[in-house]
C-alpha cells in the first residue's frame, strides 16, 4: 500500500451498508473519500496516487495500440465473473487480438444513486485483481454519479494503450486462401453463464463465465509463431460474426468443421433451451487464431501448452471465394452458412 | 442433450441417407412440404438437403406463427402498445416483425410504447398482477402448440379476478392452413397442387394427435408423416414419404411416436375448447383469407378479450405486392424465384412474411442455403 496522505474525514466509507448517493460524483469530499477509500486503495497503482487528472507516461519503443470498451452487463454478478473483471479483461484481450502488449488501463464509473458500496467494493476488487493478473496497472479513473432511475446499477468503461512489438500484424485483412482456422476453447460459456443466470436456468454443473485476459497467451503465441495472421476475440455475435468479420475484410471465405468446434455439453443443452445457436454466443476469454497451414500445427501445440488454450482446437480453413462466404459442413455431413446475424434479440451480455 | 443427440448422429444420418437413395425412383421427382418452421430450420441448419437425392425437393410451408401473422394484425400490436396506456407482452420472435410503413413493435417501444418480451404466457399473468394499476395484454400468436397456454391463462385470470389482464388473440389453426394450400377453400377456386406429401407438424400433432391429418389422405391423397423436429426424424419421415409415394399408398404415418400419440393431448384439446371457439375467417400474411383457420375468444372469457376492451384505429394494410410469398408457401416458387429476395428483401429488412422468421422458407434459404449454386444471390448482391 502506497503512503498517500489522505483528505480528512471524519467517518470512514460504510463498505458494509452504505450506498452511492449524488455527493459521491459531486466532486466534494464525498467523492474524494470513495476515491481514495476504495478506488485507489484497491488499485494501488503509482500512477493513480500522483491524483493528477491525467497520468503521464512513457511507453517502450514499438507502435501504441489503443482501445475503449463499456461494460452494461447484467446482472453485475454472474458465474465466474463480475462487471469489473469483465471492464478488464475485455479492454486487456482488444489490446492483445492488435498483437499488442497492454499496458495502462483507465476506468470510467457510471453509478446509480442507492447503489450498495458493498457491491461496488466487491467489482472494484476484481478489477484491482483482473488487472494485477494482467500485468496492467489502472492509471486514471473518473466517476459520475446519476440519479435513481437513469442507470442501472453501474456502467463501467475502461480504455487501455499497449505496445506492438515490431513485425506483429494481426489485423482482420490478413487471412488468405489455405490459411488454418483454431480457437483456444470452449465457445459460448460466457453469454450461456449470464443468459442461464438471467433466465434462472440451472444445470447438472454450474457454467461459468470464460472471462480471462489472453495477453499472456498471445504472448506465446507470437512468439513462436510470429507470421500469424490474425488475431480477433469472438465476443458479442460469438464465432459466427467475427468470422463474417474476418471473411469481409480479407476478402476470403471461410468453411468450419462443425465436430471440431469446441463447445461444452451444458453450454449446447443450455442453447436447445433458450433457442440459441453456440456459434453466435459470446465469449470474453477466447481468442481466433489464422495462421499460414506450415505454422498450424506448432500453434496449435504452443496453444495447448498455455492454461488458457488447453482445450484449443483447429476448427476450420480459409478458403477462395469472392461472396466472403462462412459456411460449415456439419455433424449430419451436410453444409450450411453461418451467416451474419440478423440483429438477434440478446440480453445484454458485456 | 439426451434424446436430441440420438436424433443428429452423423452414421444414423449417413445409413438413411443410403436408405432413401436406394428407394428413389431416378425418372421422378418427389416434391414434399415440411408443414412446420421447426422443420425448415432443422432441415437448414444440418444441411439435410445435400444428404438427400437431387429429385427430392423440400417445400417450405407457412408453419411459422410469426410469418403468417398479417401485416393488419401487427399494425393492431402496435396500435395497441402506442394508442393505449397498456404493457404489452408478447414472445421476442414477434417484436422485429414489420407492420405497416416498416414499423414494428421494437421500433414503438424505442419510442416509448410499455413492450415486453416474455417467455411464457406465466410470465405476463405475473406482470399484471405485480402492476394492478397498468392494463396487461397479452398478444398471443401461434399454432395449437402455444394455444393451451394461453387458454390455461385465460382460466387463472378468471379464477383470481385479474381485472388488468386480456389476452388479444391470434392463434391459428394446422389443418386449415393446410387445406388451403391444397386449394380447397369453400371461397376459391382450386389452386395448382404440386405435392406429392407432408412431413407433417411435430409439437402441433402432440396437441392435436393423428386424427385430424386423415382428411388429407381420405381427400387428396397425400400422405402424411408425422415428425420431429431433429435432422433424423425428418430424413426418416422422407423416406416414409418415398415409400408410401412409391406404392401408390396416402396414408398417415407417426414418425414422433416419442412425443405424439394418436388422440393427442385430450387436456389441452378440451382447455382449448372450453376458452376457444373458431373465427369464420382469418387473414395469413402469404395466403390470404382461410376460413375455419383461427380461434378467437369464447364469449364466457370475453370480459379478458383484448379485442373487446380496446378500440384500436389503424389504417387499412397491404402486403408487398412483389412478395411471392403466397406461391413459395404453397410450393409453386423457390424463394430464389421470387424477384425481391435477396434485394431488398433479407432478413434484416424483411419484406415478405418468408423472410420475417428464421423458421420462414426465405429466411432459411437466405441464411443457411444462399452459397448453393440454384441461388440468384451472388449476382444480385
Amino acid at each position: 500500500m502506497s503512503k498517500r496522505k489522505k483528505v480528512p474525514t471524519t467517518r470512514k466509507l460504510d463498505l458494509v451498508r452504505g450506498q452511492v448517493d449524488l455527493s459521491h460524483g459531486a466532486g466534494g469530499r464525498a467523492m474524494t473519500q470513495l476515491i481514495e477509500e476504495l478506488f485507489m486503495d484497491s488499485f494501488d497503482s503509482e500512477l493513480l496516487n500522483r491524483e493528477h487528472d491525467a497520468a503521464m507516461f512513457s511507453l517502450p519503443p514499438g507502435r501504441v495500440v489503443m482501445s475503449t470498451d463499456s461494460f452494461v452487463v447484467s446482472p453485475l454478478f454472474f458465474p465466474g465473473g463480475n462487471i469489473g473483471s469483465l471492464a478488464v479483461h475485455g479492454t486487456v484481450n482488444d489490446l492483445a487480438m492488435g498483437g499488442g502488449v497492454p499496458k495502462y488501463l483507465t476506468a470510467g464509473f457510471i453509478l446509480e444513486e442507492g447503489f450498495p458500496l458493498a457491491d461496488l467494493a466487491r467489482i472494484v476488487t476484481s478489477m484491482a485483481d483482473a488487472a494485477h493478473e494482467a500485468g496492467v496497472a489502472i492509471v486514471s479513473g473518473d466517476t459520475k454519479v446519476v440519479e435513481k432511475g437513469h442507470g442501472d446499477g453501474i456502467f463501467i468503461n475502461t480504455a487501455g494503450v499497449g505496445v506492438v512489438p515490431g513485425g506483429v500484424e494481426t489485423c482482420g485483412d490478413r487471412a488468405r486462401p489455405g490459411d488454418v482456422i483454431l480457437v483456444n476453447g470452449t465457445l459460448g460459456d460466457h453469454g450461456v453463464a449470464v443468459m442461464s443466470k438471467r433466465e434462472n436456468l440451472t444445470f447438472s454443473s454450474e457454467i461459468l463465465s470464460d472471462s480471462q485476459s489472453l495477453n499472456g497467451l498471445v504472448a506465446d503465441m507470437l512468439a513462436g509463431v510470429p507470421a500469424m495472421r490474425v488475431l480477433r476475440d469472438p465476443t458479442r455475435g460469438g464465432l459466427g460474426a467475427t468470422l463474417n468479420e474476418i471473411a469481409h475484410q480479407s476478402g476470403v471465405g471461410v468453411e468450419l468443421e462443425e465436430p471440431q468446434i469446441p463447445i461444452r455439453r451444458e453450454v449446447k443443452s443450455a442453447c436447445e433451451l433458450l433457442g440459441l445457436d453456440p456459434l453466435y454466443v459470446a465469449n470474453e476469454g477466447k481468442l481466433i487464431a489464422i495462421s499460414p497451414p506450415e505454422y498450424a500445427d506448432r500453434l496449435l501445440a504452443i496453444m495447448q501448452a498455455h492454461p488458457k488454450g488447453r482445450e484449443a482446437a483447429i476448427i476450420g480453413r480459409v478458403l477462395k471465394d469472392d461472396r466472403c462466404f462462412v459456411r460449415m459442413k456439419t455433424q449430419l455431413g451436410g453444409t450450411r452458412m453461418v451467416d451474419w446475424m440478423a440483429g438477434e434479440q440478446l440480453p445484454r451480455i458485456c | 442433450m439426451k434424446y436430441i443427440e440420438e436424433f443428429r448422429d452423423p452414421e444414423l444420418a449417413q445409413k438413411l441417407r443410403q436408405a432413401i437413395a436406394a428407394e428413389v425412383e431416378t425418372n421422378r421427382t418427389y416434391r414434399f412440404m415440411e408443414f412446420c418452421g421447426g422443420h425448415t430450420h432443422a432441415i437448414a441448419r444440418y444441411g439435410v438437403e445435400d444428404l438427400l437425392p437431387n429429385n427430392i425437393k423440400m417445400i417450405h410451408g407457412p408453419g411459422c406463427p410469426v410469418c403468417v401473422l398479417p401485416v393488419a394484425r401487427v399494425d393492431v400490436a402496435i396500435g395497441l402498445a402506442t394508442q393505449h396506456d397498456v404493457i404489452l407482452c408478447t414472445y421476442a420472435d414477434l417484436l422485429r416483425v414489420p407492420g405497416s410503413k416498416f414499423d414494428s413493435l421494437i421500433k414503438a417501444r424505442a419510442r416509448g410504447a410499455d413492450i415486453r418480451m416474455v417467455y411464457s404466457v406465466t410470465d405476463a399473468l405475473n406482470i399484471a398482477a405485480e402492476n394492478p394499476g397498468r392494463q396487461v395484454v397479452f398478444f398471443a400468436i401461434g399454432f395449437e402448440t402455444t394455444t393451451p397456454p394461453t387458454a390455461v391463462a385465460l382460466t387463472l385470470a378468471q379464477k383470481r379476478g385479474l381485472e388488468n389482464f386480456s389476452v388479444h388473440c391470434n392463434h391459428v389453426l394446422t389443418p386449415a392452413a393446410m387445406r388451403a394450400i391444397l386449394g380447397s377453400h369453400k371461397s376459391g377456386a382450386a389452386k395448382k397442387v404440386i405435392l406429392d406429401g407432408f412431413v407433417g407438424p411435430a409439437h402441433v400433432s402432440a396437441v392435436i394427435g393423428t386424427k385430424p391429418y386423415h382428411e388429407f389422405t381420405r381427400d387428396y391423397q397425400k400422405p402424411v408423416v408425422i415428425a420431429g423436429f431433429e435432422p433424423l426424424d425428418v430424413m426418416q419421415s422422407v423416406l416414409q414419404l418415398v415409400r408410401q409415394t412409391n406404392e401408390g399408398r396416402a396414408e398417415v404415418e407417426n414418425e414422433y411416436t416419442r412425443a405424439v400419440a394418436p388422440e393427442g393431448n385430450k387436456k389441452a384439446i378440451s382447455l382449448m375448447d372450453q376458452v376457444f371457439e373458431l373465427r369464420e375467417t382469418f387473414e395469413w400474411r402469404g395466403l390470404g383469407y382461410v376460413p375455419d383457420s383461427a380461434l378467437k375468444i369464447r364469449d364466457c372469457y370475453g370480459e379478458f378479450d383484448a379485442e373487446k376492451r380496446f378500440l384500436v384505429e389503424v389504417p387499412a394494410a397491404r402486403e408487398n405486392k412483389a412478395c411471392s410469398c403466397g406461391e413459395i408457401l404453397r410450393g409453386e416458387k423457390n424463394p430464389t424465384e421470387c424477384t425481391i429476395f435477396g434485394n431488398p428483401c433479407t432478413p434484416e429488412n424483411p419484406l415478405g412474411a418468408c423472410m420475417v422468421s428464421s423458421e420462414g422458407a426465405c429466411a432459411a434459404h437466405w441464411t443457411y442455403g444462399r452459397f448453393r449454386a440454384d441461388s440468384n444471390t451472388e449476382k444480385k448482391a
